[in-house]
């Protein structure tokens, strides 16, 4: 199908970088597209700059709600980012192949958003300098200090399997050194998976885990098995229920942008059918913890349920999060009618991550914003202007890599033949 | 710490002296009371009756230097999440830090801060129930000629990082090198808040609460002793005494409804 744009002079020509056989829109239209990534990227700029020139006076947050929008924002895309480790898992140790199509996405999606993440957290920290504190001064007692070392762990593995995807480029794997390189990796990318799930499953845990060992925030605060609160193994499930979900979601909005078709409708059912089974154990675990949490421990902390929701942060958000972003996503992937609709498909998924997003929202922000003093006050908290510019680096940045990396790299293998038909 | 809130007439003398032993500065707008640093805060609150049976209280709440955990086998609970299994000391701010800026001092009982290893992650603020530790948001506006009256004993601290109440460790660092040169131990007035000693009514007491001989340890066995949130088992080592029962409930919560429930299923409704 010709369009309005391929009728206008031509200015310059990158197609010898394009992945072989598939079809790219013009440089200049590109160019027009990346406008969008870099206007966000400017408006983190400005953000990041006034936060690191004035300090963190330039947010909203305070001593009661010490963590923000950027907390938030980073156990979202890292749960979101989970597609990466889990698809790896799936497809070099238990030996799904089937997902072998998606698989480059995952880890592209991942990259984008671990290294976001790691960016912001470089800003969130009063200190930015003495960020390395943390390994140098590690504290072995404390999940932050395991979140920080795994996650900069994990972005290097991740870093390491997106490797052969760039160096599979066309033009770079004519150098002969490269393309060694690349069959090389290729051959033992079974390692830096395992790597990779090893690392992920433990700061995914550990990020659930920093607040359940707030044992002295009744919303936080959960029992545990052994050593370990039950936020962490309930991190772990939701971000593998969601992961999948994340992955394909991306997926689907990139056919619909570019018009292209990248994977078959078969490897996006089998993700949905992943993430509808992990979402529908989740939520029985889900459901007994806060069941316990309501019935055991809020009342051995002398407080009821009813002292854990308050407007703006009121029961609704428990139904959302367990009801409607919950359970109702879970069930609807279970069912195979659902996952043969692309659209329908495409509506749980969304569901599930949004259900996920919520999770890591009420945690964060519900946990901090009830008094635990009966004394104390309740403070609602909404972020400044130079907070949600830090917070679209991760989609400024990561459209930014997405963008450049579906022109120029092979991500998708089954994208040839599919738009030959 | 033993506060005795019948005492306390709300002055603010702590807290003033509190500021400058510890060279806790003055921001700009002061107003903005949820991003000031108060390391002593004085609440304010009521019976919740109306003249002309209102009642007030005040309760100045310092750090609580909580122990949490029970002393004595350390290490049986690595990420020591559960303050009941047999641990050491396990306040609730101090496992969680990355960077090992805040330890507990297992001789003193005191919480400490290194404030020039705090990275500013406020995971130890959001830990804290008590709300008794502060980032510093700004960077503190000395006036002019003023830094040449801060205390030399303690470092002020920079924009970035967490501060909070040390219980005047640079006092006790001072009464136990005297101690030491006199070959003698640490006494009960040797080492003394500055809290403590501003306070006009006394009703700030101060001393060890394991030691027979001070008056704190004969004070906490009183039976309008309280402590804050105790259901947390936060352990913490500042009480406070009142012989107002609505000033000691108001220390920590209760299942009001549920209360309710059991009543109500008891009879004892209507």
């Amino acid at each position: 199908m010709r369009r309005w744009f391929d009728d206008l002079p031509k200015y310059a020509d990158d197609s010898s970088w394009h992945p072989k056989g598939v079809k790219r829109c013009r440089p200049e239209i590109f160019l027009l597209w990346l406008g969008l990534p870099l206007t966000l990227l400017a408006y983190f700029t400005v953000g990041a700059v006034l936060c690191l020139a004035l300090g963190l006076n330039q947010t909203n947050m305070n001593d009661y709600f010490a963590f923000g929008v950027w907390i938030v924002v980073d156990l979202a895309v890292i749960a979101l980012g989970a597609g990466a480790f889990f698809t790896s898992f799936l497809n070099y140790i238990v030996g799904k192949t089937e997902l072998k199509p998606i698989v480059n996405a995952a880890v592209l999606i991942g990259f984008i958003c671990y290294v976001g993440a790691i960016l912001m957290l470089g800003i969130d920290i009063g200190q930015p300098i003495r960020g390395w504190f943390g390994f140098w001064h590690a504290n072995v007692h404390s999940m932050l200090t395991e979140v920080m070392f795994c996650i900069t762990t994990y972005a290097i593995v991740l870093t390491i399997e997106l490797l052969p995807t760039v160096l599979d480029n066309k033009r770079i794997s004519r150098v002969p050194e490269f393309g060694t390189m690349s069959h090389n990796l290729h051959t033992i990318m079974i390692v830096f998976a395992a790597a990779g799930t090893f690392l992920s499953f433990f700061h995914q845990g550990s990020l659930g885990g920093m607040f359940g060992v707030l044992y002295a925030r009744p919303f936080a605060a959960r029992g545990g098995l052994g050593i370990w609160p039950w936020t962490f193994f309930l991190f772990i499930w939701s971000a593998i229920a969601a992961g999948p979900s994340f992955t394909t979601m991306i997926v689907m909005i990139t056919e619909k942008v570019s018009g292209r078709k990248l994977t078959t409708h078969n490897v996006k059912m089998l993700m949905g059918k992943i993430s509808g089974y992990l979402l529908v154990s989740y939520m029985l675990v889900k459901s007994a913890d806060t069941a316990w949490w309501v019935w055991v421990k809020l009342p051995s902390m002398g407080l009821t349920m009813d002292d854990m929701y308050h407007n703006p942060y009121g029961y609704w958000l428990m139904w959302f999060e367990l009801g409607l972003f919950g359970w109702l996503p879970a069930l609807m992937l279970l069912q195979e009618k659902v996952r043969e609709s692309y659209g329908w498909l495409f509506l749980a998924m969304l569901m599930t991550c949004t259900g996920v997003a919520l999770n890591r929202f009420i945690f964060t922000i519900q946990s901090l914003a009830l008094p635990v003093l009966p004394f104390e006050k309740f403070y609602s908290y909404l972020p400044s202007w130079q907070e949600w510019g830090i917070a679209s680096l991760v989609l400024g940045f990561g459209l930014l890599v997405y963008m450049l990396a579906y022109r120029y790299l092979p991500v998708f293998p089954q994208e040839p033949e599919l738009n030959d038909k | 710490m033993v506060i005795d809130l019948d005492k306390c007439t709300g002055c603010g003398a702590c807290s003033v002296a509190c500021m400058s032993e510890n060279n806790v500065g003055v921001l700009h707008d002061e107003t903005d009371k949820i991003r000031s640093i108060t390391w002593l805060r004085v609440y304010q609150i009521d019976n919740g009756k109306s003249f002309p049976d209102t009642e007030v209280a005040f309760i100045p709440r310092p750090c609580m230097h909580c122990q949490g955990g029970k002393a004595g086998t350390p290490g049986q609970a690595f990420f020591q999440e559960d303050p009941l299994l047999d641990s050491e000391a396990h306040p609730p701010c101090v496992s969680v830090c990355p960077a090992t800026a805040t330890d507990y001092d297992e001789e003193t009982g005191i919480v400490s801060q290194i404030p020039t290893r705090c990275i500013g992650c406020r995971y130890c603020v959001a830990a804290c129930p008590y709300h008794a530790r502060y980032f510093n948001w700004y960077d503190v506006p000395w006036p002019k000629g003023t830094p040449r009256a801060l205390s030399p004993f303690v470092s002020p601290r920079m924009r970035g990082v967490v501060e909070k109440c040390t219980f005047c460790y640079q006092r006790y660092q001072r009464a136990r090198n005297k101690a030491l040169v006199d070959g003698s131990e640490v006494g009960e007035m040797d080492y003394q808040t500055a809290c403590t000693e501003a306070c006009p009514s006394g009703a700030i007491t101060f001393g060890q609460l394991q030691n027979p001989e001070h008056k704190v340890h004969k004070l906490i066995s009183s039976e309008h002793t309280f402590r804050l949130l105790e259901k947390l088992h936060t352990d913490p080592k500042v009480y406070y005494m009142s012989k107002r029962e609505w000033v000691r409930k108001m220390a920590d919560n209760y299942v009001t409804r549920h209360k309710k429930l059991a009543q109500a299923a008891a009879g004892g409704g209507h």
